[in-house]
């Protein structure tokens, strides 16, 4: 069994960070230039960090296979970034942020960690504002806000619809700032295939050339992840193409936990699948939801009529019917578990059937096209370019996709995981976003890992290794490292088989979407096991890859991930299976609220919201490797304690 | 629909290319143009001839990856738009498409369709940041914008660093992409102390990465998919003179005192 140590700080919630930043040890300023950090990925987590850290005068070796650090995923993000600055004046507060998280994330998040990314919220602000992101403002000049789902205040800051590309943008600045001080060196077009463990320690990583396929080793003193999220195991997903679980998955597989795999984003609002050929989803920002009003038609004939030809009197604004105090900004697992709900009824629309409607008629008479234009103009153009269909005009067609992952590699509240200086950051931890991510708050935890937090807690660890004694690339662990990717690189060129890389992908996101997607159950999970199982070993007696080890092979590429993918996909259904309740975007069929249900008499929630079990499932899944794919992890768990918050029962109505 | 498609093949800098003609399965019109590459990618493998490759990634038009010359267009034929926004319905069935790389001496290529674009991010490690130390900014409300400033620094910082503005140039001229990032900075207040270095620091840069001279052809401005103005080029040249004609700042001599 691992240790699974949070260490958490003692003393009252809001003052434990102040005080572990004052009891971590420093590093002094002569030596920090001898400790070596490896980094790896640049999105807003890699980026921020490793610009901090080279700030502070460390060595700092940073990591993507992108071709720049510019192209990670956080790149995509639309809405915006929330942070507690109240500048609004409508009541927010570093504790109502953090509240509105913990309860968000239904009480599966660990309170000391949302308390303190509340905390570093305000400071994110003013750094990226510093860095000339430029921010939406008012016409005095000063920062404007918006809302966004799970919160009644306005603490939602945003550049037009590209808040991830501005704020990854001011995060590669401050990157190329250190790159051309000479404090980061940056590798380019770099994948990292494995992870090296020198005496139970994280000491380096074996990286794979993309353009020349050279494999070469790189040690360090620590080794930060910051690989983002896992939903490409769905195949369909908003991710980007060339979003993995690769980095991630190596270092499970070297000893480090994974935590709550089975907690997936499904968001409510993205462009519904149109055919078999589709390799991505696009998502359509959570602000529209400000204006926006979601509706199916009330009776199932009407589903097939033009939206126009439906009479108002005729439509079922379902969100604002059920969550009233919250309506169309109810978060994301339950505004799509309603949507599927409804299509489920048969009142679906669109050619499948699976799709709503978000309209925008009432925003268009109540503020003009001119202001809906300006508030939404790019996005109503990605929605004409996508569908061809005018937003302005008739209503956009929505329907739920894999979005976010709450889960990945388990890690304290210095973002240790339980391999000693492996870090890990952003959505590639499981740390702060329990069972269901708010909007806004995947940039707000990428850059509080990585600008303010990691570069506080890491001294920690570094003040206990000495520099000096760093083992060399040439140390047995590393020779071990490197021969393990070259033997899987042979076997995936040499396996000669009939079917491509992809063809798996589009299956195993079929398995994934069936039986752990947005409704589970522990027949479907099961099946899923099996099936999934299945899927691994006729991978490996079947798959055939293209082209040789020693140049650029996307086909190669892809089929690494592929295989981490399909393995990843048994133990997401393991975990959902273990998890005999429902919480956020975890829906066990088996475990939903009925009308004769206490909670759901005295008008807290509705028939077939989530319905937590408390007694038995208060605890963070951590899942250890096992030694091979075939046999079965080793279950951990922490248990969450609230020592502020009362868990209570979530209600939106 | 079906479509007949020329292109470019490459197996790496040191190979000479040639086109190759592929004839499609049957699509359909409302795919993107990369997920028609998609499915002629996965008929070849299933032949067991190696797959084109090309560059994506977000498939949604922001990460900047992808970069077709389609039928000489850098991005296709649609205006304000990437490669991987471009959909099958803006071809014919029987169509013939040519499938180019962006070419440009300071983009070497990688294979087929990939190229190097590391010179962009090299031109910006010169100069395109504002020099604020994680920890060592003020409240973000202490310093207030103008909105036309902060929106038309928007405007320019929409750049998505494609490159497809020195693929359409006939001289592969950066200017448009370098002006995006320095007017980007240079109209915020807070990139104003390192206004004029940063723009004598990027030109420079991008002069030594082999990227040509602008003749102010306006073709960058046209395929540009987040439609760049060229009016940020003139505002570069303006900002680059001023920094000519200021020189470069006295070298101190000597260190601190105490």
């Amino acid at each position: 069994m691992a240790t699974l140590n949070s260490n958490i700080p003692a003393g009252p919630l809001a003052s434990k960070w102040e005080k572990h930043k004052f009891s971590t040890k420093l590093i002094n300023p002569a030596n920090k230039r001898k400790y070596k950090i490896i980094v790896v990925g640049a999105g807003l987590a890699g980026a921020s960090a490793s610009a901090t850290l080279a700030e502070l005068g460390y060595e700092v070796h940073n990591f993507v296979f992108h071709d720049s650090p510019r192209r990670a995923h956080s790149v995509a993000a639309q809405g915006g970034i929330n942070a507690a600055k109240n500048y609004q004046n409508d009541g927010d507060s570093v504790h109502r942020l953090f509240y509105d998280t913990i309860k968000g994330g239904d009480f599966r998040a660990r309170e000391a960690n949302v308390h303190r990314l509340a905390e570093v919220s305000v400071n994110i602000i003013d750094q990226c504002a510093a860095q000339g992101v430029p921010f939406a403002r008012e016409y005095g000049g000063l920062l404007d806000n918006r809302s966004f789902g799970g919160a009644q205040v306005s603490r939602t800051f945003y550049a037009r619809g590209q808040t991830g590309q501005q704020l990854l943008l001011g995060a590669y600045s401050a990157l190329n700032k250190m790159i051309g001080a000479g404090g980061v060196k940056s590798y380019t077009h770099a994948e990292m295939l494995d992870l090296v463990v020198v005496d139970g320690h994280a000491k380096g990583i074996i990286v794979r050339n993309l353009q020349t396929g050279e494999i070469t080793r790189h040690s360090g003193d620590a080794v930060v992840l910051a690989t983002g999220g896992y939903g490409n195991v769905y195949n369909l997903s908003t991710y980007a193409r060339g979003s993995n679980v690769t980095a991630s998955w190596r270092a499970y597989k070297r000893g480090a936990c994974f935590g709550n795999p089975c907690y997936t984003q499904i968001h409510p609002t993205c462009i519904p699948v149109s055919g078999d050929y589709q390799s991505k989803l696009t998502l359509m920002s959570e602000s529209l939801r400000n204006d926006g009003r979601v509706w199916v038609p009330k009776r199932k004939e009407d589903c097939k009529k033009r939206p126009q030809d439906i009479a108002e009197e005729d439509r079922d604004y379902y969100l604002e019917r059920m969550y009233s105090a919250f309506g169309n900004l109810a978060p994301r697992d339950i505004a799509s578990r309603a949507a599927k709900t409804v299509c489920d009824e048969g009142r679906g629309i669109g050619e499948t059937g699976l799709g709503v409607y978000l309209d925008f008629s009432a925003a268009i008479n109540r503020l003009g096209e001119a202001k809906v234009r300006e508030r939404y103009g790019n996005l109503f153009a990605m929605y004409h370019e996508i569908t061809n269909e005018s937003a302005y005009q008739t209503p956009m067609r929505i329907y739920p996709a894999v979005h976010y992952t709450m889960g990945g590699l388990w890690v304290d509240y210095n973002l240790m995981s339980n391999v000693p200086g492996l870090f890990v950051l952003g959505e590639a931890n499981f740390s702060d976003h329990g069972a269901n991510r708010l909007g806004a708050s995947a940039l707000m935890q990428g850059l509080s890992d990585g600008y303010f937090v990691l570069p506080a807690t890491i001294s920690g660890y570094l003040a206990t290794q000495n520099p000096g004694k760093r083992p060399a690339a040439d140390a047995a662990a590393f020779k071990e490292a490197e021969e393990n990717v070259q033997t899987l690189t042979k076997r995936l060129l040499g396996n000669k088989g009939k079917r491509t890389p992809d063809s798996f992908h589009k299956e195993l996101g079929k398995l994934m979407w069936e039986y752990c997607g947005m409704a589970r159950n522990k027949a479907g999970l099961e099946k899923g096991i099996k099936a999934i199982g299945e899927l691994r070993e006729e991978f490996w007696k079947n798959v055939s890859v293209l082209g040789e080890a020693g140049e650029w092979n996307q086909s190669l590429e892809r089929a690494g991930r592929i295989a981490d993918f399909i393995e990843l996909g048994e133990l997401m259904c393991r975990d959902a299976l273990m998890r005999e309740e429902s919480c956020g975007g975890h829906f066990r069929e088996e475990y939903q609220y009925t009308p004769d249900d206490p909670e759901t008499k005295q008008g807290l929630v509705n028939p077939g919201d989530v319905k937590r079990r408390d007694d038995q499932f208060a605890f963070v899944s951590a899942w250890e490797y096992a030694g091979a794919p075939d046999k079965a992890p080793i279950l951990n768990k922490e248990p969450l304690v609230y020592e502020e918050v009362h868990m209570s029962t979530r209600s939106y109505k | 629909m079906k479509v007949t498609l020329k292109v470019w093949r490459q197996k790496n800098a040191n190979t000479p290319g040639g086109f190759k003609t592929y004839s499609s399965p049957d699509l359909n019109e409302n795919m993107s143009f990369l997920e028609m590459l998609d499915v002629v990618n996965e008929e070849l493998a299933n032949k067991g001839e190696e797959p084109i490759a090309f560059d994506h990634d977000c498939r949604e038009g922001i990460c900047g990856t992808c970069s077709l010359v389609i039928d000489g267009k850098p991005h296709g034929p649609h205006q304000g738009v990437a490669t991987c926004q471009t959909y099958m319905r803006s071809f014919k069935n029987g169509d013939e498409i040519v499938i180019e790389p962006f070419r440009a001496k300071a983009f070497p290529l990688i294979k087929d369709l990939v190229v190097d674009r590391a010179a962009f991010d090299r031109i910006q490690h010169a100069g395109g940041f504002i020099s604020v130390r994680t920890g060592a900014a003020p409240d973000a409300n202490s310093i207030p914008v103008p909105k036309e400033n902060a929106d038309l620094a928007m405007d320019a910082a929409q750049c998505i660093g494609c490159g497809a503005c020195v693929a359409a140039c006939k001289n592969a001229s950066a200017m448009l992409f370098v002006a995006a990032k320095v007017s980007h900075l240079g109209l915020m207040p807070q990139g104003q102390p390192e206004r004029y270095k940063r723009v004598k620091a990027m030109v420079d840069q991008m002069d030594a990465e082999g990227f040509g001279g602008c003749t102010v052809t306006g073709s960058c401005e046209a395929v540009c998919p987040k439609e760049i103005s060229l009016d940020f080029i003139a505002r570069m040249n303006r900002d680059y003179g001023v920094a000519l004609l200021k020189g470069e700042p006295k070298a101190m001599e000597g260190g601190g005192v105490g």
